[in-house]
Order: C-alpha cells, then structure tokens, then sequence
C-alpha cells in the first residue's frame, strides 16, 4: 500500500476520479436545482454565479446535470469495463494457453463479434435484456471484449512459450494454477493499457444508446448525454458542451494516469525503482 | 536385467511429424540411473539430448510429439501414468533446473513465494512452514542474505543467484532424480564453477542423483560418475568417467576429447570434427555418424551398429568399437 501511493500516475489519476465520484454522490449537496425541471425563459444563459456553468436548451442547470451525470457515467463506465476486462482477459487467457481446437473456437468467435458493428451489437444485447443500468453494463462491455481477448491471448501465448513457465510445469503445477499464478500477473499490465484507452469509448457509447432510446431513460442527466444535447448549439452557446466534454475528458485523462501508474507498480523492476 | 534400477529408459524413440518429413529426435535410446549416481549426458546441439529427458518429465506435449519405449522410474512406467498422477511426480520425484536462469522465474513473483509454491504443492506444510524451508533452501544454496532475498524479485538477484534459486525449488521437496538441463551454459566461468560445486555437494550429502545434460566435456569431467555420449538421438557410447576419457572406443567420443583445448598445447588451431550434425529428419542409412567418420566403410553405410558392450558397463554404438586404433 506504501509503494502504490509512492507512484505520482496512482495518485493524481486516483485523484481525479475520485474527486470526481464524490461529486456526483454528493452532487444533492452541490447544486440547489433540480436537474430535471424545465425553465424555458432561461435557457441557453452563459455561466454565472447564479448558474456556474449556464443552462441548456430547456433552462435546465448545467452544472447541476453534470454533477448527477457523473454516477451514470462513472457507473455505466466502470461496470461495462469490469465486464469487458474480466471476461476478455478469462477467455482470452484461456485460448492462448490451450491453443488447439478450443483456441481456435474462440478464435473464431472473436472474429466474429469485431466484424459486427459494436453499436448493433450493444443494441441487440439491449433489446434483449430489456433498459436498465445492469443492461448497460453488458450491452457496453460484451462489445468490448475482442479488444481484451485479443491482447490478453496474444500475450499469453507469448508468455507461456517463457521458461518460468515450463520451469512450473515441470515443478508439478496444475494448468489452471500456471494460469492463474504465472501468466495471468504478466499478462494483466498489458490489459491495462487497454482499459484506460477503452473507457472514454465506454462513456461516449452510453450516451449513443441513450439516444437511440436504450440508455437510462430521460431526464436522468449522463455526460454524454448532455455533450449530445448541447451539440447543436456548439458555436452560439458552447458552454453546455464545452463542460459536459471538460468533465469526460478529465475523467479519461484520470483512468489513462491510473491505468500507467497500476501498469508500472505491477512491473517489480518499476515500482521499486527510485524517482517514480 | 530384473534388479530395479532408479530410472531406466528403454528403447525411446520421439519424433515430431512436420507436413511430409518427420523429425526424429531421438531413436533407441537405452539409459539406467541408479540412485545416487550421477550421469552426464554429452552431445551437440539437436542431437536429442534435451528431448530425452523432457520426454522423462513428460513435458514434450504429444501431439505433435510421437513418442514410443518405456520410461520406468522405480519400475513403474510413466509413459502410462495419467497427467494427474504425472503432475505428482514432478517436482516431487524428479525435478528439473534449466538453462536460462534469467528467464527461468516468474518475474512478477517474489522468490520466497516461488520456492514456497513447490512446497505447498507436494508436502502437506502450512505457509510458515513453508517459508522457514525456503530459507534454509536458500542458505543450502549458499545464498548471501537468505533471509532478505525471500522478499526480492527475480531481477534484483545476479544470473549466478538466480541459478541458485532454481537449483532451491528444484531442491524443494527432496526429489530422487535432478535433472540439469545445461544449467552452467548462460554463466560465466567463475560462476559456473560455483554451481558445479554445489550440484557436486548437493549429490554427496543428499544422495541425489543428478543427471547433467551438457554439450561441454569440462563440465562432465569434473562431477559425473557415468557418461552418455548422443549424437543424431543415439547414445553412441556410455561408459563410466574414467573410462570415456580414458579408453574412448567410439570416433565420435576420441573426435570430442581431441577437441578439448589443454594448456601448453602448441597447435595452432583446435582439431574439429568434419561436418555438420545429420538433419533429423533425413538421417543417413545404416550408421548416423558414419558421413563424418574418417573410419567409415561399407559396412557402416549398409548396417546401422549394434550396441556392443566392450567392457563392463561400457556400451558403444560401433561396428569397429575399439579397434579403432588398429585403423590409424
């Protein structure tokens, strides 16, 4: 626990994300206004003290609506990831160490689902189990899956070529211990690069789906959601994008700083090293 | 042939199929180990040496790997054990150390937990157990402050330590046969003669027997008791140390000691074998080494040898064993 907080990336990248969570669960405390009710009179109102980030096209605070947007968000991000990176990495660990027919089953598969288009793929799952936030979690990150399959078998079939490998093997080692114990810990900082690249797609995907009505219903506020409705309006009032954007590309930038730092304290040569 | 050797080896044949050629890896080798002796196993390299002995551990994966013969550790087969029953024998009866003591550790496992894996695997120890054993592991393998390098990584420790730290797990539960598959060749000399000693040591006290798989005479000489020579997945002479080096009866065993540099020695250039190693997967007809032996006849091309026994316990895989210095 001391080296993780030692490393800069942990930290700041921890930070981020933190400090944003605890807005939007405290975001009640936060913001006296309701971030669904409509003002039409004062719509489209630049930042203020009154409205610290204007209001949208129906007069609705925007300050307000990123802060509840966050737990969406957040939530719907974060979910989708663990499903994406659990299975993803399971499975592909799995082909690329057994290789042979299951492999090449899996592999198959794998082609398939990158061949479908991920947003009718998301679609379908979301059609199928019906609109509510555990939905997303799947309907996001079952898409997302090749994206780890592919890394984490890749790197596994490189990995299990190693001698520390077949040393283990040689040892006695179940296959299932060899996977768990040798090459899963060296596979997962690559699985990591990915994830903090993965997610900023993650929270732009729940807001396609919201708005072709398989997201979280109307006017429970996502980020993505507000970037999309804010879009028409970009170049005369650009305050409702320009925030709502800040916000999701502040929270990509803390995933990718969390994602290095935990890549590096999971590399013991790294993490021990001075000056980090 | 009924008194129970520690492992006998009979008849083996590996050969790997490659589209329309076969690889074929080892062809007929016959080999005892009795307990407490050690045997070097000398050859070049491809010549079969290591697919023999992963074949013993049950690591070649089959298929592709096609083997035949029996393998008979204690006198059970262990070609006809269940992968189960082989994964108790492993580590637990035989062991293995590698060539490539940098690559051969789990780079992000701390090296107490990869010494204690082993333990916690075959014998019934609890954790603290298990520690305490590592470390007087690591202190039999003279490591310099044991204590502290249970807790490093692999990449803090220097080649020689890491070396030492593979020999530890091979070491973990006691096993009867130690096999080295080149386990010297990525160090440096001083080193190596460090971990000679040791493996020298490690037989004296717990009566382990140690199989030293080497391409390097040197290495041989100095701590085995018995020699097996391979060429092209043959033994082609076995024979105690004194004998081999002494009263060598096959050409290809003479051609290698010629090989080895002496001190004072004035020749200018090394004497070498002529030729390459056959391609295994088109071995020539009759005997294998015969298209680099200056003593080749007929006979050799149209017969493969039969192995003789020209002295007690000295096996050679020649048609002129022995008479060979009749021909100079």
């Amino acid at each position: 626990m001391k080296t993780i907080l030692k490393n800069k990336f942990i930290v700041i990248g921890g930070g981020i994300i933190l400090v944003i969570a605890l807005i939007s669960v405290f975001a009640p405390l936060l913001t006296d206004y309701d971030y669904g009710k409509v003002d039409l009179p004062n719509k489209h109102l630049p930042p203020s003290l009154t409205h610290l980030m204007g209001t949208d096209l129906y007069g609705r605070d925007v300050w307000c609506r990123v802060a509840y947007g966050g737990r969406i968000s957040l939530t719907v991000a974060i979910g989708a990831m663990a499903v994406a990176l659990v299975c993803g990495t399971l499975i592909g660990t799995f082909a690329g160490f057994v290789r042979g027919w299951a492999g090449f089953v899996l592999d198959r598969i794998n082609d398939v689902m990158m061949a479908f288009p991920m947003l009718l793929l998301a679609l379908i799952i979301g059609v199928v189990l019906g609109p509510s936030l555990n939905t997303m979690f799947f309907s996001i990150g079952i898409p997302c899956i090749p994206m780890f399959y592919r890394v984490a078998r890749a790197t596994t079939m490189s990995i299990s070529e190693r001698s520390y490998v077949l040393a283990a093997r040689s040892m006695g080692s179940r296959r299932w211990r060899i996977i768990f114990r040798h090459v899963i810990p060296n596979v997962l900082p690559h699985i990591l690069v990915i994830m903090s690249s993965a997610m900023g797609g993650a929270i732009l995907a729940e807001s396609s789906l919201g708005f072709l009505g398989f997201g979280i219903p109307q006017p429970t506020p996502s980020w993505g959601l507000i970037v999309n409705e804010g879009k028409t309006f970009m170049f005369t009032y650009p305050w409702t994008t320009a925030f709502s954007g800040a916000i999701i590309a502040l929270t990509i930038l803390g995933f990718n700083l969390l994602g290095d730092g935990l890549r590096d304290h999971m590399d013991p040569k790294i993490r021990n090293s001075p000056g980090r | 042939m009924e008194d129970k050797h520690l492992l006998e080896i009979r008849d083996l044949h590996v050969s790997f199929p490659m589209g329309r050629e076969t690889v074929r890896a080892v062809n007929g080798v016959s080999l005892t180990l009795e307990k407490g002796e050690s045997l070097g196993v000398v050859g070049e390299s491809g010549c079969g040496k290591s697919v023999t002995f992963s074949a013993v551990m049950r690591l070649l994966s089959s298929p592709p790997a096609v083997i035949n013969g029996e393998i008979l550790l204690n006198g059970r087969d262990i070609m006809k054990l269940t992968e189960k029953q082989m994964q108790k024998v492993r580590g637990k009866e035989i062991s293995m150390i590698f060539q490539e003591p940098m690559r051969s550790l789990n780079p992000v496992m701390l090296i107490g937990k990869q010494i204690t894996e082993a333990l916690l695997l075959h014998e019934n120890m609890t954790r603290a157990e298990a520690s305490e054993r590592a470390l007087d592991l690591l202190r039999f393998v003279e490591i310099p402050d044991a204590g502290s390098r249970l807790n490093s990584y692999p990449h803090q420790l220097s080649g020689g330590l890491r070396q030492r730290v593979m020999i530890a797990i091979a070491l973990a539960c006691n096993p009867q046969i130690l096999l080295a598959d080149e386990p010297t060749t990525a160090l440096d000399v001083t080193i190596q003669a460090q971990i000679l000693d040791l493996l020298k040591r490690l037989q004296a006290e717990a009566g382990m027997s140690i199989v030293m798989i080497t391409h390097d005479l040197g290495v041989v000489a100095d701590i085995v008791d018995k020699v097996a020579v391979f060429y092209a997945g043959s033994v082609v002479e076995q024979a105690d140390r004194e004998t081999i080096f002494g009263d060598p009866k096959h050409p290809y065993t003479s051609g290698l000691l010629k090989c080895i540099p002496t001190l004072g020695t004035s020749a200018k250039r090394l004497p070498v074998i002529e030729g390459n190693i056959p391609n295994p997967s088109d071995l020539p007809e009759g005997c294998a080494f015969r298209t680099r032996c200056r003593y080749a006849t007929d006979l050799c091309r149209a017969e493969k040898p039969p192995q003789v026994e020209c002295g007690p316990g000295h096996y050679c895989m020649c048609h002129y064993a022995g008479q060979i210095e009749n021909l100079i």
